[in-house]
C-alpha cells in the first residue's frame, strides 16, 4: 500500500529533474530491507507515470542485498546466512549478536535516461 | 523462469511460496546482490542484456557493493564506478546492447534518496521540537494493541504532573481524538485516507495546529500497522512499539523492521496472561534478537500493573530532552 506514496515521490522527483524532457528509463536502487515490494513499486510506477514525462518509461530496480557487520570484531556476516528475518544471525568469528546493518536499506534514484529536447 | 532467456526466478511477491509473474526476474550475483529487472517479451531486442553481463562479471563483496554505482549507458557500453576503498583491478567488456534506439538519449545521474523530502521535513520537525524541549514519541503497533487505551490512562494519571498532547493517526474517523479529548488533553486527528502510515509533513501540519507546550510530551499515535510506519521518520525523539499479549509472541520476528526501528517495546494487556499462551519472556527475547538495544516494559492499563515503570520512563525521557534543549 505504501508503495504508491513512494512511487509518487519517485515520479515527482524524476519529473522535476527532467525539466520537461521525456524520460525513457529510470534506475532505482532498492535494498531488500526497505519493507517495499519491487513488484508493487513497478505496478504503481506504470500507473503513476501516466500523463507525466515518465509515461511509458522503463523502471529498472537494482536490488541491494542485506549486509551485516559485527560491531564487536568487524567481520561481515555471510550473506547466505542472512535469512528474511535476519534472526539467529550471529558473528561467525566471535559469536556476537550485535550486528550492524551495512546495506539493504538503500532507496535511491540513481539515474534517468532522457530524450533530449528537439 | 523467464521464457525468453531462461534465467532466474522473479521478485518479491510470493503466494504460498509460489512466485508470481513471468516478465520480471532476478539475477543473483556472486556476491549475493540481486538484480531484478523487467523486459518486454513481445520484443526480444528490448531485453536489457547489460544486467546479465553485470551478473556474470562481478564478484565483489557486499561491503563494496553497498557503495558501488552501476549504470548501464544506453547505446554504447556500460560502466560503473566503485567506492574509494575498492582496491582490486578488473576489466569489464563493453558489449553493445541488442537494443538500439533511433534517437540519441542522454543519461542523467540523480543520486537522490527517494525519502529525502520526508527526511528533510522530519529533521525540521525534530529541530523545532527539540528547541521547545518537547518529547515527541512515535507509538506504533498493529491495530487493537491498546495504544489509545494506554494514552487515555496515561493522560488521566499524569494530567496534573506533565503537560501532554496527542496527534492521532487513523485512516478514517476522529473517534480516537475524541477519546483523547475526553481526558481533557489536546489532540489533533490526522486521517490518512488511503495511506497506511503517518509521514513527516502530516506531523508538521499537525504541529502548526497543536503547537505543543514547552517541556511537554507529544504522543504521536501512528496508524495501526506494523509494516510501513517503520519506514518513515517523523522527527520523533523516540519510537515505541506496542505489543499486546493477545497477539503472538513471535511478532518481533515476523515484523523485524518495526521492532528494529524502536527504542522501547511495551507489552500491554498483561492482566490477560493467565488466559493466553503468550510468553512475555519469549516476546522480549525475540525483540532483542532483531534489536539487541531495545528496552522492554510490561504493563496493563486495566489492572494498572507496570504503569509506574512506564511513567518513570516518560519522566526520564522528558528529563533527557530538557537537558538536551538547554545544551
Amino acid at each position: 500500500m505504501h508503495e504508491l506514496g513512494i512511487t509518487r515521490n519517485l515520479v515527482a522527483i524524476v519529473s522535476e529533474q527532467a525539466h520537461g524532457k521525456r524520460v525513457l528509463r529510470v534506475w532505482l536502487e532498492m535494498g531488500t530491507r526497505t519493507a517495499l515490494m519491487p513488484d508493487a513499486v513497478r505496478f504503481c510506477f506504470d500507473v503513476v507515470a501516466l500523463g507525466t514525462v515518465l509515461e511509458g518509461a522503463v523502471l529498472d530496480i537494482l536490488e541491494i542485498a542485506a549486509g551485516l557487520q559485527c560491531e564487536e570484531c568487524g567481520t561481515y556476516a555471510d550473506p547466505d546466512r542472512i535469512t528474511d528475518q535476519e534472526t539467529a544471525v550471529i558473528c561467525a568469528q566471535c559469536q556476537s549478536s550485535k550486528l550492524r546493518r551495512r546495506s539493504g536499506e538503500e532507496l535511491n534514484i540513481k539515474a534517468m535516461e532522457v530524450e533530449p529536447c528537439a | 523462469m523467464c521464457v525468453t532467456c531462461g534465467c532466474g526466478q522473479n521478485g518479491a511477491t510470493r503466494i504460498d511460496g509460489e512466485a508470481l509473474g513471468a516478465h520480471e526476474h532476478e539475477h543473483v550475483l556472486a556476491d549475493g546482490t540481486r538484480v531484478v529487472h523487467r523486459h518486454e517479451h513481445g520484443n526480444d531486442a528490448a531485453h536489457d542484456e547489460q544486467m546479465h553481463i553485470r551478473a556474470l562479471q562481478h564478484g565483489h563483496d557486499i561491503a563494496s557493493m553497498a557503495n558501488a554505482v552501476f549504470l548501464p549507458i544506453s547505446g554504447k557500453s556500460f560502466e560503473h564506478t566503485h567506492a574509494a576503498e575498492h582496491g582490486h583491478a578488473h576489466t569489464h567488456t563493453a558489449v553493445p546492447p541488442q537494443e538500439r534506439r533511433e534517437i540519441p538519449t542522454e543519461l542523467v545521474r540523480l543520486e537522490t534518496a527517494l525519502l529525502d523530502k520526508n527526511q528533510r521535513i522530519a529533521t525540521r520537525n525534530r529541530i523545532a521540537l527539540a528547541k521547545r524541549g518537547v518529547l515527541a514519541l512515535n507509538l506504533m503497533s498493529s491495530p487493537g494493541a491498546g495504544k489509545t487505551s494506554l494514552l487515555v490512562r496515561t493522560l488521566t494519571d499524569l494530567a496534573a504532573e506533565i503537560p501532554m498532547s496527542v496527534v492521532e493517526g487513523d485512516q478514517e474517523t476522529s473517534a480516537d481524538a475524541e477519546r483523547i479529548r475526553a481526558t481533557g488533553a489536546r489532540a489533533v486527528q490526522i486521517n490518512t485516507g488511503a495511506g497506511c502510515h503517518l509521514e513527516a509533513d502530516m506531523l508538521e501540519r499537525a504541529l502548526h495546529t497543536l503547537s505543543p507546550a514547552e517541556g511537554s510530551v507529544l504522543f504521536i499515535e501512528n496508524v495501526g500497522n506494523l509494516v510501513c510506519p517503520a519506514l518513515f521518520d517523523l522527527g520523533e525523539y523516540a519510537r515505541i512499539v506496542v505489543l499486546s499479549v493477545t497477539e503472538g509472541d513471535d511478532k518481533p520476528l515476523k515484523y523485524p523492521h518495526m521492532f528494529r526501528s524502536a527504542q522501547l517495546m511495551l507489552l500491554t494487556k498483561i492482566d490477560l496472561l493467565p488466559y493466553v499462551s503468550f510468553d512475555p519472556a519469549r516476546a522480549e527475547a525475540n525483540a532483542r534478537e532483531v534489536n539487541p538495544q531495545i528496552q522492554c516494559l510490561r504493563l496493563s492499563v486495566t489492572s494498572g500493573e507496570g504503569l509506574a515503570n512506564w511513567y518513570q520512563q516518560l519522566r526520564s525521557l522528558l528529563q533527557e530532552v530538557a537537558t538536551e534543549s538547554v545544551a
